[in-house]
């Protein structure tokens, strides 16, 4: 019985295997593998041929430019807006986890309603919004959309999550003359943590990310984010490549950080995400 | 008597006013930035505005006589369609077929299943600019096979009309297999252990499993991926515009990018919208309409 059997099924598993490891490896080593090479070196060398010597003058060159700005631009942005969402996620999701009112459904279902509504649709006014007050081509612009539009998904997670908190608790805290206030700030939201903590985590590799309101909000150089830092890069080093694969590789290391450290909360928050349809 | 009631009335109230403080925040923002700006999407629809000048023209349902006779936008439309089909055939069974793998597998493959991610973690700017070089005649991929297959290399797979947009679907579909993948394998990983003992003792392979277990009482999670991937291969936007802008000569053109140009390239901003406009209306349609084909015959 224990004799190990190799069966046809088990040969073209392992094939497919290798295969979508090419398919989805190969890309990513020439990412990086060209991020290490120098320019006339990628001409000459061939694609798949690793790089002569670890050659860090594209990293260097890139850290030396640009970079660091728009990256702390990334890291305001996504900050500021995920305290927002964080915040606003959890007091919306307490009443309508825990609490009895007409209006909980309907309100609700606006919410959930939200979630599907695509940004394009809302591109133009929002542009013409920001420039009315003020805030066109500054990073503290994209803060209201960004919250707006990750709001919902989050509210819709935390608030199946705060419904799974048992109502005992929060009971006894009213018993010990807790009022609704009290028994949000010192029980339920510290019972939330775990799931905040995937609202984080999932929001920020969204924001991180996010392409769109930063192309239309932003046009200057100095209130670019970090996905769209890659177009000033391309229209500065065009025929430098090995150049702007070191930016996309620079790009890349926080999220695949975040994946490392977080990779069960991330997978959790895009499963609860995936409703969004 | 009377004193009870007026303490669960008190009771009402004030819950009435606590959700009341707690649930202003949210629509704050749900207002300002999702509710409000689709009617004024709408609004600006029945503008003539250049986005800069004060004075708009009402002008109307001009824009919308427009854009019916638009070609360019069925175009767009029809490419979209596209993408949804292909995305829908091509995605969902190779991320189910790499699902069960992994699932079968277990740990020991847990270092596959970090590479097989690692697309869902870029931005899609970055892996369009990624495939841009990778397409790239002279230095990319596809060339450098090519030459290694005894071809001549130089192939300028988004310079051409026809190929054009099949390069990108298969770039599109590189980006979001992964995610299915995952959402598959958290839809097999929930199956009860014991039905796959019990499989297995009655002598079933795993093959079998697979079709007669498994996918059948997956049902539910592939429903809601080809919903998902239909809603998100109609809105599709940032990729497409950072590897082709709509080209070459609109082989690429989707409904979002031809609506972002019409806004902020050529500033046709009440054009813009009505193209956005119907975006919503065609979106929101199809993903209804598809929900409840989908939901109905379940029940039947």
């Amino acid at each position: 019985m224990k004799k190990k059997r190799i069966t046809i099924g088990k040969i073209i598993a392992g094939i497919l295997a290798l295969i979508w490891f090419l398919v989805t490896g190969g890309p990513f080593y020439f990412m990086v593998a060209s991020a290490f090479k120098e320019q006339f070196e990628l001409l000459t060398a061939g694609v798949f041929s690793m790089p002569k010597g670890l050659y860090i003058d594209n990293f260097k060159e890139v850290i030396e430019s640009n970079f660091p700005h728009y990256l702390l631009n990334s890291i305001v942005v996504v900050s500021i807006s995920l305290v927002l969402i964080l915040l606003t996620a959890s007091f919306a999701s307490y009443p309508f986890s825990r609490f009895r009112f007409k209006l909980n459904t309907p309100l609700f279902a606006v919410v959930v309603a939200a979630m599907a509504v695509p940004i394009h649709v809302t591109l133009l006014p929002v542009f013409e919004l920001t420039q009315k007050i003020g805030l066109y081509d500054s990073i503290f612009g994209l803060v209201g959309p960004y919250t707006a539009f990750n709001l919902p998904i989050s509210v819709f997670i935390l608030t199946s999550f705060m419904a799974e908190i048992p109502k005992e608790l929060e009971e006894s805290a009213e018993i010990d003359g807790c009022g609704k206030f009290r028994t949000f700030f010192n029980v339920i939201l510290p019972l939330s943590k775990p799931g905040l903590a995937t609202l984080a985590i999932y929001n920020s590799v969204n924001m991180w990310n996010e392409f769109s309101f930063a192309l239309v909000l932003t046009q200057s150089p100095e209130s670019r984010t970090l996905p769209l830092s890659i177009w000033e890069y391309q229209g500065q080093y065009t025929a430098n490549i090995p150049l702007i694969m070191a930016v996309l590789t620079f790009c890349a290391i926080p999220m695949i950080a975040a994946f490392a450290i977080g990779q069960d909360k991330l997978i959790k928050g895009m499963m609860a995400g995936a409703v969004k349809g | 008597m009377n004193a009870t009631r007026s303490l669960a009335n008190n009771k009402k109230r004030s819950t009435a006013i606590v959700a009341t403080v707690f649930l202003i925040p949210v629509f704050f923002f749900i207002t300002v930035f999702i509710i409000y700006p689709i009617a004024d999407s709408f609004w600006l629809s029945l503008h003539q505005w250049n986005g800069i000048s004060s004075d708009r023209n009402f002008i109307g349902l001009e824009n919308w006589k427009v854009l019916i006779t638009d070609n360019v936008f069925y175009k767009a439309f029809f490419n979209n369609i596209i993408i949804v089909i292909l995305s829908i055939i091509v995605q969902l069974p190779i991320a189910m077929a790499i699902a069960f793998l992994l699932d079968t597998g277990g740990k020991r493959l847990n270092i596959l299943k970090m590479v097989y991610f690692l697309p869902m973690l870029m931005s899609s700017v970055a892996v369009g600019f990624l495939f841009r070089y990778a397409y790239d005649p002279q230095f990319g991929i596809i060339s450098a096979i090519d030459t290694m297959l005894g071809g001549e290399g130089m192939i300028d797979l988004l310079g051409n009309t026809t190929y054009a947009i099949y390069a990108v679907i298969a770039v599109i579909c590189w980006q979001f297999i992964p995610f299915y993948m995952v959402y598959f394998l958290a839809g097999l990983s929930s199956i009860p252990v014991e039905l796959y003992e019990a499989a297995i003792i009655d002598g079933a392979t795993r093959g079998q499993y697979f079709w007669k277990i498994a996918l059948p009482s997956m049902k539910g999670t592939i429903k809601s991926a080809v919903v998902l991937s239909l809603v998100g291969s109609l809105k599709y936007f940032d990729l497409i515009y950072v590897m082709t802008q709509g080209g070459p000569n609109g082989a690429t053109e989707l409904m979002a990018t031809y609506m972002y140009k019409n806004a902020f390239q050529t500033m046709k901003m009440g054009y813009g919208s009505t193209i956005a406009f119907a975006m919503f209306v065609v979106i929101t349609t199809i993903a209804l309409v598809t929900l409840k084909a989908i939901n109905g015959k379940e029940e039947a």
